[in-house]
């Protein structure tokens, strides 16, 4: 199954009451910070979850897979997720409970 | 720079009136823990425009403990993975120019 920003709605909606409209206001809010501050050059650290983190990457020679062509990959800045020591430990289990 | 949870709760607060900030900040809060709560039970996060969080799953191994040198047997395990979207791969990387 997959999480979607309406089912993170819902939980709020449940959890703390907050009415759909509202929760649906704070999730894009929410998301659109972490965004606009990662394009602006900050990393978002969530302790309990992760830190989101940029790495600039050099440019480096590469190949058009499809048709062999040698291209060149442009230097670039990427976004990178280390999941926290709560998050990995949360996770890391499901072997047990589940196939 | 780095923005941890605390300001990011106030930059979310300072930019609408309609909720007191302790609302904002439980409301965070319970947001993570969905989010905890749904990749500990195996679930996928789909967050269009920002992106994708999935588990990915690592096999058993035979590991070294740096420090002594004493072989240790890592068990099999799953950890996060998180794969960026589109638009935010695009927004990341023109920051740069």
């Amino acid at each position: 199954m997959t999480l979607t920003k309406s089912d993170i709605v819902e939980n709020l909606n449940n959890e703390i009451g907050l009415n759909k409209r509202e929760a649906k206001e704070l999730v894009d809010m929410l998301f659109n910070d972490i965004k606009n501050l990662l394009s602006e050059g900050h990393e978002v650290k969530l302790s309990g979850f992760g830190n989101f983190q940029l790495r600039d990457k050099s440019s480096r020679p590469g190949r058009n897979p499809r048709t062999g062509e040698d291209v060149e990959i442009s230097a670039r800045r990427v976004v990178t997720f280390k999941s926290g020591q709560k998050l990995k430990e949360s996770v890391k289990t499901l072997t047990n409970e589940s196939d | 720079m780095k923005v941890n949870k605390k300001e990011l709760i106030e930059k979310i607060s300072r930019n609408q009136d309609q909720l007191p900030h302790r609302d904002i900040e439980l409301a965070v809060k319970t947001i993570i823990n969905c989010m905890t709560q749904a990749l500990s039970t195996g679930d996928r996060i789909e967050i269009r425009g920002f992106g994708s969080f999935s588990l990915r799953y690592r096999r058993p191994r035979i590991g070294r403990n740096p420090k002594t040198g004493k072989t240790v047997n890592i068990n099999e395990r799953y950890v996060p993975h998180f794969k960026p979207g589109k638009n935010l791969k695009k927004r990341v990387n023109k920051g740069t120019d």
